[in-house]
């Protein structure tokens, strides 16, 4: 018995160190970029190998932050990335209820024509959604490019909160039939508040989707101050051809709210990912 | 396992359900659907880059000339290498994550993190940091090589066709290890304690154990993730567009970055929109089938 638990130890410290390998690999560009940002990197003088910063500065983050009116960018990330997040959610509770909770003519077709756009990519869709826009009077608008936000992420949030509503029980619902709360109470009073869990993956899903998104945004906005982040860090890299260190310390900005978006909704993105999508 | 409620709610409310469902289809059905179909009548037309200008109906010769286009057999065989090297490499890479992760060990919860952390990442800063590793005069790459070689290696990774493949597909599976780890996770952890406790008694271990055991029983996990990533792997583009925008000389391109520049560098509107309604069709029906494949493996 005593031998046994000892080499399952013994093990255990060759899978450490396997774990430990792969896990600083995938890390590493990302800890160098952050180590980037906070080095003060001239045009020639290359970094070499020091993964450490050199001459620590935060030079680059304040740079990067009043060159080129980044908080204005800032801001329009945050705008349409929350716009594109209620929009989604309230829709997708919407449909996912009907879906879910009826029986009507057309439900399966409906509901396998929303997923099929799953199937092909977006960026095929970027030349007719930017014709429909241009007919539309919504070219160059941070509304018109969280509207395209929503519907590009409606099915796959469709598809989520349906399997979730599926599993509450029926009992439930007969309850509160029977106190007389209306259709839409139930969904407010009971299906949203039993959801959090999926609702939470539903929301960062959306939101990083937003916020990361570039094709559309590329395509669609025009005017330098309607810019989001990724068409400014794209833009901010292509212009300021050797200026990795403030490139890097607004890439740094732009990843933190993602970052903190994921480490706040973990523990239910899990959960619900496991309860809707691959029950 | 809580019981499913199906539908059936026979409630004398006809309207209801299409009250709820409204709002969602109807704005997919604007915003998405209605592309398509525009997109499929565009491909017949010849369009002008200025706008009011006509748009006269040309039958087929917008597919008629992709079918005749270099680029387009290119990009084709580079979307396919992209695929066959990147999904399998993810797939061995996340299951050997999953399998060092799913049992006890220290530090599992910091571990799992920061392997996942390439996937929330997003792929224009991703992109942006490979461009820099692999920097000829300023990387870390060129550096670290100079260093073992003891004199100065400068190559031009991002410049070169296979150089750069090699930077596109290690980018792809850098990023894509972390979901294919968390997926394997699941389904290791889904996987009957007892199936693979009673292999373990009748004597299997290490690979044998794998190969009877816990493979057979996580196979729609594996089907599950070889569709999405093979999905996913067509679907590749924005690290290929900002890292060698298809060049040299269209070499590095992929469909989806060709349809796009013929579109808005060439403002070609009708045969871009002739490329990607081929495209979307082809993936659709591949897919399609794909996941015909998931449902059978589930429901056998």
């Amino acid at each position: 018995m005593r031998v046994a638990v000892w080499r399952r130890d013994g093990r255990s410290g060759g899978r450490l160190a396997l774990v430990a390998i792969l896990a600083l690999i995938c890390a590493f560009p990302l800890a160098y970029m952050l180590s980037l940002s906070f080095s003060q990197l001239g045009g020639v003088l290359a970094p070499g190998l020091s993964v450490l910063p050199q001459h620590p500065t935060l030079g680059n983050y304040a740079a990067a932050w009043s060159e080129n009116d980044f908080s204005g960018y800032f801001l329009n990330s945050i705008f349409v990335a929350a716009g594109t997040v209620i929009g989604t959610v309230s829709l997708s509770a919407l449909t996912a209820y009907g879906f879910a909770r009826y029986q009507f003519r057309g439900r399966e077709t409906l509901f396998y024509l929303m997923l099929a756009s799953l199937a092909v990519p977006a960026t095929l869709l970027v030349l007719p959604q930017y014709v429909l826009m241009r007919d539309l009077g919504l070219l160059d608008s941070r509304v018109g490019l969280t509207l395209l936000y929503v519907s590009a992420n409606l099915p796959f949030s469709v598809f989520l909160l349906r399997g979730f509503f599926e599993g509450i029980p029926r009992e439930l619902f007969e309850a509160m039939r029977l106190d007389g709360v209306s259709e839409l109470g139930i969904l407010i009073k009971l299906v949203l508040p039993m959801s959090r869990a999926a609702l939470a993956t539903v929301a960062l899903f959306t939101f990083n989707g937003a916020w990361d998104e570039f094709v559309l945004a590329l395509t669609m906005i025009n005017t330098p101050s309607k810019r989001t982040m990724p068409i400014a860090i794209a833009l901010f890299q292509q212009t300021h051809y050797s200026a990795w260190g403030p490139f890097f310390a607004a890439s740094i900005i732009a990843t933190a709210p993602t970052v903190i978006a994921f480490a706040v909704a973990q523990r239910w993105f899990q959960q619900g990912l496991s309860m809707g999508a691959l029950q | 396992m809580l019981p499913r409620v199906r539908g059936a709610l026979a409630f004398g409310q006809r309207p209801l359900p299409y009250l709820f469902i409204l709002p969602g289809v109807a704005f997919y059905l604007i915003f998405t659907i209605y592309p398509v179909l525009r997109q499929a009548e565009m491909s017949f037309q010849h369009w002008q880059p200025v706008p009011g200008t006509p748009t006269p109906f040309v039958g087929l010769s917008n597919y008629a000339r992709a079918l005749h286009d270099p680029v387009v057999r290119t990009a084709a065989i580079n979307s396919l290498l992209y695929t066959l090297v990147t999904v399998p490499t993810q797939m061995l890479l996340g299951l050997a994550a999953a399998n060092l992760l799913h049992r006890r060990l220290p530090g599992r919860w910091i571990w799992r993190t920061l392997i996942y952390l390439p996937v929330v990442t997003s792929w224009v800063i991703a992109s942006y940091v490979f461009a820099y590793l692999f920097n000829t005069d300023e990387g870390l790459v060129n550096a670290v090589l100079s260093a073992l070689a003891g004199h100065a290696v400068t190559i031009d990774w991002l410049q070169n066709t296979w150089t750069s493949f090699a930077v596109i597909w290690l980018l792809a599976v850098w990023k894509g290890i972390g979901w294919s780890m968390v997926m394997f996770l699941a389904g290791l952890t889904a996987l009957d304690r007892s199936v693979v406790e009673s292999g373990q008694v009748d004597g299997a271990r290490g690979w044998r154990l794998w190969w009877h055991i816990i493979l057979p029983g996580i196979r729609p996990t594996t089907i599950f993730v070889f569709v999405m990533l093979v999905i996913g792997s067509l679907q590749a583009f924005l690290s290929i567009f900002l890292l060698t925008s298809g060049g040299p000389y269209n070499s590095t391109q992929v469909l989806l970055t060709y349809t796009y520049q013929v579109a808005f560098s060439f403002f070609d509107f009708g045969y871009a929109a002739a490329l990607a309604t081929m495209l979307g069709v082809a993936l659709f029906l591949l897919s399609a089938a794909e996941i015909r494949l998931l449902r059978e493996r589930k429901a056998a």
